[in-house]
């Protein structure tokens, strides 16, 4: 893996802010089909890290390639719906974009939204509305999937159906996923890195590998680390087959 | 009947005539420009710029400038003033309004009471229809052109910075220079609706109407559409009221359209029952 390939590729990104160091000599590659995680505790950089990959935050050291013509999809963590605007979902997934009606289609039959397109964004659930950003994310085809901690305003079935869609669109697109979660327990099963972030990064690799990372269980503590065991262990048999491939795609 | 003999004696009246395609003008673009005031609860900063205009026409006139191009340059270093002392977010925004907004109108007042200024301030305060001459027109809609052909270009981009800057800025846009944007089409609003609505009155125009076709639109074109319909109705009413009773034209208009805001907030209560 060469940072030719790379999608996006940081090297020795750092940032500062009223005196205060919230990133430090970050290096990240991205590459075709990964799926990386990012943890971390509040304030650790996490969406910085994210606004710098993708481009509308410059950072004060380092430097950041985006390979040519790289399409982004980005999911923010919520938006506030501006009651005051009349909006349907269709009108908000399609503003300032570039599609045909058999990818509007596809969209929104993968995400599940159909019953949803012609009613006011100011009507939406909590689920709905994240599924809605999630289509307005993949309309237009993105190679890289950019998620800000997609699933924290829902409750746990919710959470659970979400990462579900995720994992199933990673697997039916040639796409790849960078993702903020805090919901690792159940993110353990899709994802195929994780990188632990604490202003720097604590450590990073295959999640069994930074479960058993020390800085790891002293950020997080042995019960969490023991969680993800757990959860692994229970998640792993009906998922082991795509998983594997997934996990080996580019290694 | 008689009221309606009145009226189609009146249009024929050049000054009235000159004050409804006046009116018109600003209703044309304050509906438009006024849903993104309503959505992005900018009403304040339509206010501030507006105070800040009359600063705009005091040496407008003592540098033989002309009011308008006054206007147009006073208002536009006050926006982007105050959007670059915004970066540093000690204050809120609304604070910092309240210094500058009040800051430009006193030394506006300072300047237009200096000896050698004679100009009315009650019209631009309040509106007057008597001060629109033809040229005035012309620059009326010039700047209507303008704001239109601005706010449909940037249309969808405008429209996505209000849901959500950072979706915006993950597709490219620049929220900096959709806030630059907006800043413009305020300002010539406000230069368009000086001499007729009085700059007390103006963010009236932008927030009345979008507030009452809210209730109509199902999309943000609609609501936009909506708001400049009604926008000319209540300018147009206003104007003929203003003329009847012989009082100023904002206060006229302004009157016409909260009515108008009040009976749509009465039928939709109906309607739910």
């Amino acid at each position: 893996m060469n940072t030719f390939n790379a999608l996006i590729s940081a090297s020795n990104v750092s940032v500062f802010k009223h005196q205060k160091s919230i990133l430090k000599n970050i290096d990240i590659q991205i590459n075709k089909n990964d799926f990386i995680t990012i943890i971390g505790p509040n304030g650790a950089g996490k969406t910085m890290l994210l606004k710098c990959l993708m481009g509308f935050y410059k950072p004060n050291f380092g430097e950041i390639q985006k390979k040519d013509k790289l399409k982004i999809g980005y999911m923010p963590q919520s938006i506030n719906v501006i009651n005051t605007m009349p909006m349907t979902v269709k009108n908000f997934i399609t503003v300032r974009k570039k599609y045909d009606d058999i990818s509007f289609e596809q969209v929104i039959s993968e995400v599940d939204i159909r019953q949803l397109v012609d009613k006011q964004l100011s009507v939406l659930s909590g689920g709905e509305m994240q599924r809605v950003l999630l289509a307005r994310s993949l309309l237009n085809n993105p190679d890289l999937l950019v998620l800000d901690e997609p699933a924290q305003n829902l409750d746990i079935s919710g959470q659970l159906s979400f990462y579900k869609l995720i994992q199933e669109i990673y697997s039916k697109r040639d796409i790849s996923i960078l993702m903020v979660s805090h919901d690792l327990h159940l993110v353990m099963v899709s994802t195929k890195k994780v990188l632990c972030l604490s202003n720097h990064i604590c450590c990073s690799g295959k999640p069994q590998q930074v479960a058993q990372d020390p800085e790891f269980i002293s950020m997080f503590g042995k019960d969490m680390a023991n969680m993800m065991a757990v959860y692994q262990h229970t998640n792993n048999p009906s998922h082991s087959d795509s998983n594997f491939f997934i996990g080996d795609k580019n290694n | 009947m008689i009221a309606i003999f009145l009226l189609e004696t009146k249009i024929t009246d050049p000054f009235i005539l000159r004050g409804i395609l006046a009116g018109i003008a600003v209703a044309l673009i304050s509906g438009l420009v006024g849903c993104f005031v309503v959505w992005r609860r900018m009403s304040y900063y339509g206010e501030s710029i507006a105070h800040s205009s009359l600063l705009g026409v005091g040496l407008g006139i003592l540098l033989g400038t002309g009011i308008n191009f006054g206007i147009i340059v006073v208002c536009l270093i006050f926006g982007i003033l105050f959007l670059w002392l915004q970066q540093n977010k000690i204050l809120s925004t609304d604070t910092l309004l309240g210094v500058l907004a009040h800051l430009a109108l006193s030394i506006g007042i300072i300047v237009i009471s200096l000896n050698r200024i004679k100009i009315d301030i009650h019209a631009f305060l309040f509106g007057d229809i008597l001060t629109v001459s033809s040229y005035d027109l012309w620059w009326m809609y010039l700047g209507v052109i303008l704001v239109i052909i601005l706010v449909s270009i940037n249309w969808s981009s405008l429209l996505l910075v209000t849901i959500d800057e950072d979706l915006a800025r993950a597709e490219g846009i620049s929220p900096i220079y959709i806030n630059l944007l907006l800043t413009t089409v305020l300002t010539i609003v406000v230069a368009v609706s000086l001499q007729i609505i009085g700059l007390l009155l103006i963010t009236a125009m932008l927030i009345i109407p979008a507030a009452t076709s809210r209730r109509l639109a199902g999309s943000p074109q609609q609501m936009a559409l909506f708001a400049t319909l009604i926008g000319i109705f209540s300018v147009i009413l206003g104007i003929f009221l203003s003329v009847e009773v012989d009082a100023p034209s904002g206060p006229s208009i302004v009157i016409v359209s909260a009515t108008l805001f009040f009976l749509s907030y009465l039928f939709g209560l109906i309607k739910k029952d």
